[in-house]
């Protein structure tokens, strides 16, 4: 079946740079990286400099409810969003990994007391496990927002994880380590696990889509983590009243919210086909 | 792994054992998945309760910066919450209420739970419902025109748009058809959803259209994306390849052998979402102002009215618990080989 | 019913098929002449990757997606189904050619009832009553001989066996009386008694239709028992074609040659071999011969002109330039004495008394035996007698039994981890498909190196050249060390599977089916290295089968398993020679056989 030359099997890397959807998902989550990182220090003014009148035509975008540039809070305001969604991003792959492979790995009685509280955990809306703990909390602190962005993401991952791993644990390489008396620790970490890459890599980037989407709408709602600081989902809460005067003060934030989502998304499904027999398009 | 008991004579071949529709087998199976949901809502309940009244500390959360001046309040709502007692004696006096349908006084109102957030529950269920009769005919629509033309460009351009629109949180969509329609480019509907009292949203059909438009198209997208998915693996088994090769038309592989096996994944996909629609209400109803159980829990979660965000997280996520229940029972019916291994 | 239809038959000339796509143009089969006579059954035969089943299939007028007919004709009477207009192959397909599947599990639609899967096609074309229908679909499933009551129709698919499956295929397909039929490998999974059952079936009902019959399998002995021509395929062309007896008497091509000698016997051990090298994929095939890169006969010129097939006898062609000048072939060569039952024996692994369960179900009923140092023994038996279980059990990867597992008198723990580093060492297990058993992510290198770290045999560059050695004494080169597992073949991968365990430095090898996922020609190769290292290294090997004809070849005793329980045992000349229970008697009649 499979030829012996070196071209037959491209590096992951060079199939990834065929595939469209990853080239293309890929360029825009990297230029609004970019702008999100570089953006506070090309921005003409600070995020809370008063510029002008409130909702002025001063400036690219005008100003905002507070007079403040909204060019300049635009720049400054991708920072939080995308600092807390990547560490609720990480923190929730990371238990959720961990708590799939695991149960898929033990198996039995273990695997069927994981999932059930796992079901548990699916039967909020992300959203609502975060509504649910601000309620009683007076100032919600980004460290909170990351913890149950996080926290959300886990049994979601949870369970993707462990139907990957059933597929692997269940294959005889594994039981041939096994018969070998490897450590379970080293079963997991040098059979199992890179075994998962390909889907795993896909569902990051999933996640890191809704985690965006999640803090960015936790702003909208008015549950900011520094009510003064720019910050995209919460600019959307502060000028919406003014969509249809000073549409610029909610279009860009809502358009560079968008356009980061749509970035990441294709690139996690031009991993995604990727990990498929006979990837690419 | 079906292994013959016995192998005598080929002819003999022992057939599996009869299989009857056993109505205990049934019995026993719903009542084992009822006991299971009934679990699942147990701890999700301990879960809420945990969560909202004992993380943090909501008198001090509801009064701010009063709450070191205002000691007479500070007490009347301590002794409220009952935030005296034990955590475990709060919780089960909690749950007895809930049980018995008596779901406290909202601290923001002093009405009982059950009087506010009542006739939202039928606002939130109408918009709900609309958005799902509307997006299940579009999202099968658009996977069949895209199976239809699987791997080919127009399938590709189905699917970019596809993806493009899952990824978008459903704010952001909700907003962009808001300056689209209702300020910015055309002003053809209403942005928000005003309702007078006592009147319902449906009185005024047009102010539901951008409510109901923005969860189908955020819904819609994964309900196609994996019907087609679905669609093309069927398409490519063993048992239509048999059916083309048998000489059955096209039009008939498609309806009889293919839509038959696709439609189980779609049930259950279908459930996800509908499941899922119940909580992406809540920035939805947010965003139009559309007056629901997701608009008032976040007017709840930030007058900190722990009781009305209780019950309506309960709803949500019995909501959740039962769509699930119906979808795997429809899928069992649907399946035969899950069915039979009930009855059998 | 049974009155025989004098159809046509079917005629295929010149067919050439290409690949779509990237690599386009390439072609996956190459001038294919076949012709099959009404009342025939032409056995198509060939390893995997020779086209078989694409030439099948394109009888009735279809390629898997990836592929496309670039020329020829198949003619049926006097239409050609090339070139018909699709409504017209549509309606020749099923009705005129009828095709059974390699997996009937999977090819019939697990959500439709039998009795109507059976019928539709009728159905949709009009054709009779539904009481017609119905008492057709009755009399066919008992011309298969299935049940055909009500409740027989009201199944679905899942609630059949594997040969009732396959039956119901073979009926679904004589249903419309086809004057063509396709069979696709159809007994590939299917116990020896079922698939005899199946097969006799099979020939009975096209005899009796009159109906030209395609077989495509891999298997040259099942051939052997039901067709009247045979045509072998190798790398996308017709590499020898004749008449059955012709075929096995005087085989002309070195292909078909070297095939027949990589095949045991069930009447007499044999030193098997195999073919070098592996078969090429479309787009890798050598130009000239494309067989003579392998050939052990092969000259210079074959490997610069193309032959063509070349009429040798009547009806008998031979696509070889040197077919006549090769000398003659005779079917015992090779044979080998038998083991001798008398040799003295000196016991590695006793089991006493072993009962395994599933959770509460037991499936082994106290099973004993033992293995001598530097001897084989089979376990056989076919599926769900357990054959497979007790090795697990004995490799450390199932845990719930009861019993004894002794080696060298030591017992055995249940599972690996009770069990000493130093047993765990010297008991090392084969794993029945090679496809699965090495990770893809690691190199051939780290695969095989290990064992020997774990172990602390070797380790660095030392261990890496025991790994070259290894891999050498495995027949294969330095080459592989850095690929992974993804870019070897079946029977590549299975070497290094071997490899592996012998890195370990073992006492005892369980193999379990190691061969049954490889091509006849792979196997052969296989079995004579094990062979080799059990001579050279005194290694006892637990060798679990279901081939018996493999038994007699690499075997000195052999346990018949039947439902979890020892049916007969002892050695391999006696029990197969004179067998004294009516399974294992079963057993040896329905094991197709080329000798």
């Amino acid at each position: 079946m499979s030829t012996t030359d070196a071209t037959a099997s491209p590096s992951a890397l060079r199939r990834a740079l065929r595939s469209k959807r990853f080239v293309f998902g890929g360029a825009l989550t990297l230029v609004i990286s970019v702008f999100v990182v570089v953006g506070p220090w090309l921005a003409p003014h600070g995020q809370n400099e008063v510029v002008g009148a409130p909702f002025s035509s001063q400036g690219l975008f005008g100003t905002d409810y507070l007079g403040q540039d909204v060019l300049s809070r635009v720049m400054y305001g991708g920072r939080s969003v995308l600092v807390i969604a990547l560490l609720s991003t990480v923190l929730g792959m990371v238990l959720g990994v961990l708590i799939g492979v695991v149960a898929a790995y033990a198996g039995g009685w273990w695997d069927e007391v994981i999932m059930r509280l796992n079901d548990v955990m699916l039967a909020f809306p992300q959203i609502l496990l975060a509504l649910l703990v601000l309620t009683a909390v007076s100032q919600p602190r980004a460290w909170m927002i990351v913890l149950l962005v996080g926290a959300s993401h886990a049994p979601r991952v949870a369970r993707l994880a462990r139907g990957v791993a059933l597929g692997i644990v269940s294959r005889d390489f594994v039981h041939a380590a096994e018969a070998l008396g490897e450590r379970r620790s080293r079963v997991i970490l040098a059979e199992v696990l890179p075994n998962m890459n390909a889907p795993l890599l896909a569902e990051a980037g999933l996640r890191l889509t809704y985690s965006i989407g999640i803090v960015a709408a936790l702003g909208f709602l008015g549950f900011a983590t520094d009510p003064s600081a720019a910050n995209w989902g919460q600019m959307l809460n502060e000028n919406r009243l003014a969509l249809s005067t000073q549409p610029w003060s909610v279009l860009a934030p809502v358009l560079l919210i968008g356009l980061f989502t749509i970035g990441t998304n294709l690139t996690a499904d031009g991993i995604a086909q990727l990990s498929q027999p006979g990837g690419g398009e | 792994m079906a292994e013959t008991a016995t192998l005598p004579e080929p002819l003999a071949e022992t057939p599996p054992s009869q299989r009857r529709h056993g109505a205990a087998a049934w019995a026993a199976w719903l009542a084992r998945r009822l006991g299971l949901s009934a679990l699942t809502l147990w701890l999700v309940s301990m879960l809420v309760y945990v969560s909202t009244s004992s993380l943090g500390d909501p008198v001090r959360a509801i009064m701010g910066r009063e709450y070191d001046a205002d000691v007479a309040r500070r007490t009347a709502l301590t002794e409220q919450l009952n935030l005296d007692d034990p955590l475990p004696v709060r919780y089960l006096d909690w749950l007895r209420g809930l049980l018995s349908g008596d779901l406290g006084t909202g601290l923001a109102s002093q009405r009982p739970v059950s009087e506010v957030i009542g006739p939202l529950v039928a606002n939130t269920m109408v918009l709900v419902v609309i958005a799902a009769v509307v997006m299940i005919p579009v999202a099968f629509g658009i996977a069949m025109l895209s199976a239809n033309y699987r791997r080919r460009r127009p399938d590709a351009a189905i699917q970019v748009v596809l993806l493009a629109l899952a990824g978008l949180p459903e704010f952001v969509t909700g907003i962009l058809l808001v300056a689209l329609f209702a300020t910015t480019v055309f002003q053809v509907l209403p942005a928000i959803t005003l309702v007078a009292p006592g009147s319902t949203p449906w009185s005024t059909p047009e102010a539901m259209v951008l409510p109901v438009l923005t969860l189908v198209l955020a819904v819609a997208p994964y309900v196609s994306r994996i019907v087609r998915a679905t669609l093309l693996e069927v398409l490519d088994s063993d048992y239509v390849e048999l059916a083309r090769l048998k000489g059955i038309p096209e039009r008939v592989v498609m309806r009889k052998h293919a839509l038959l096996n696709a439609i189980v994944p779609g049930i259950q996909v279908i459930a996800l979402q509908l499941a899922w629609l119940a909580g992406g209400v809540v920035i939805v109803e947010a965003v139009f102002n559309y007056p629901g159980i997701g608009n008032q829990l976040v007017q709840s979660v930030r007058d900190h009215d722990v009781p009305v965000v209780q019950a309506i997280s309960m709803i949500i996520a019995a909501v959740y618990v039962g769509v699930n229940l119906v979808a795997d029972l429809l899928s069992i019916l649907l399946t035969p080989r899950a069915r039979t291994a009930i009855s059998s | 019913m049974t009155t025989a239809r004098t159809g046509a038959g079917i005629r295929v000339e010149d067919l050439r098929i290409v690949l779509t796509g990237r690599g386009g143009g390439t072609d996956v089969v190459d001038d294919i002449d076949l012709v099959l006579e009404p009342g025939e059954v032409v056995g198509l035969v060939g390893e995997s990757g020779s086209g078989k089943t694409t030439v099948g299939t394109s009888l009735l007028g279809y390629t898997r997606a990836g592929a496309m007919i670039e020329s020829g004709k198949v003619l049926l009477e006097d239409r050609d189904v090339l070139a018909l207009p699709w409504q017209q192959v549509r309606k020749i397909r099923g009705e005129e050619i009828a095709y059974v599947p390699q997996d009937p599990a999977a090819a019939l639609n697990p959500s439709i009832r039998i009795g109507k899967q059976i019928v539709e096609l009728m159905e949709l074309r009009g054709l009779g009553t539904s009481e017609s229908r119905l008492a057709d679909a009755r009399a066919g499933l008992e011309e298969v001989g299935l049940p055909s009551d009500d409740e027989f129709l009201r199944r679905y698919s899942h609630q059949l066996s594997g040969g009732q499956v396959q039956r119901v295929a073979l009926a679904m397909a004589f249903m419309p009386k086809p004057k063509v039929l396709v069979l696709d490998e159809p007994t590939t999974g299917l116990d020896v008694t079922t698939q005899g059952m199946v097969l006799r079936t099979m020939a009975e009902l096209c005899r009796s239709h009159g109906v030209a019959a395609l077989y495509v399998t891999h298997d040259l002995a099942v051939v052997a028992n039901i067709a009247d021509r045979v045509a072998v395929m190798y790398a996308g062309q017709i590499a020898e074609l004749g008449p059955r007896e012709r075929i096995f008497a005087e085989p002309s091509h070195p292909y078909t040659r070297a095939l027949l000698d990589s095949i045991p016997h069930l009447s007499q051990a044999r030193a098997l071999s195999g073919i070098p090298g592996r078969t090429p994929a479309p787009g890798a095939r050598p130009g000239g011969c494309r067989f003579h890169d392998r050939c052990s006969v092969a000259e210079a010129r074959c490997a610069e002109s193309v032959p063509e097939l070349r009429t040798i006898a009547p009806d008998h062609e031979v696509r070889c330039l040197r077919a006549g000048e090769i000398g003659s072939w005779d079917i015992s060569r090779g044979t080998v004495p038998d083991a001798d039952p008398s040799k003295a024996r000196e016991v590695i692994l006793e089991i006493g008394d072993l009962e395994v369960f599933y959770g509460a179900k037991r499936v082994v009923h106290g099973v004993s035996f033992d293995v001598g140092r530097a001897e084989t023994v089979a376990l056989v038996g076919e599926s769900g007698s357990g054959k497979t279980t007790i090795s697990r059990c004995v490799g450390g990867l199932h845990r719930e039994w009861t019993g004894r597992i002794a080696f060298e008198g030591q017992e055995l723990g249940k599972g690996s981890r009770k069990r000493s580093v130093d047993e765990r060492k010297r008991v090392q297990y084969i794993f029945q498909n090679p496809y699965l058993s090495l990770n893809p992510r690691l190199t051939i290198e780290q695969i095989v190196k290990r064992p020997m770290e774990l172990f602390g045999i070797a380790s660095g560059k030392e261990a890496t050249e025991r790994v070259v050695d290894l891999l050498e004494q495995v027949a294969l080169g330095p080459a592989v060390l850095r690929y992974q597992a993804s870019r070897l073949s079946g029977g590549e991968r299975q070497r290094v599977a071997i490899a592996r365990a012998l890195a370990a430095e073992p006492d005892l090898l369980v193999c379990d089916e190691i061969t049954s996922a490889l091509d006849v020609s792979v196997q052969g190769s296989i079995v004579s290295l094990l062979e080799e290292l059990r001579l050279q290294r005194g290694i006892s090997m637990l060798f679990v089968t279901h081939n018996l004809a493999l038994v007699r070849s690499i075997a000195a005793r052999v346990q018949i398993l039947n439902e979890g329980r020892v049916v007969e045992s002892g050695s391999v000349v006696e029990v197969m020679d004179r067998p004294r229970e009516d399974y294992t008697k079963r057993l040896l009649s329905n094991s197709p056989r080329i000798d």
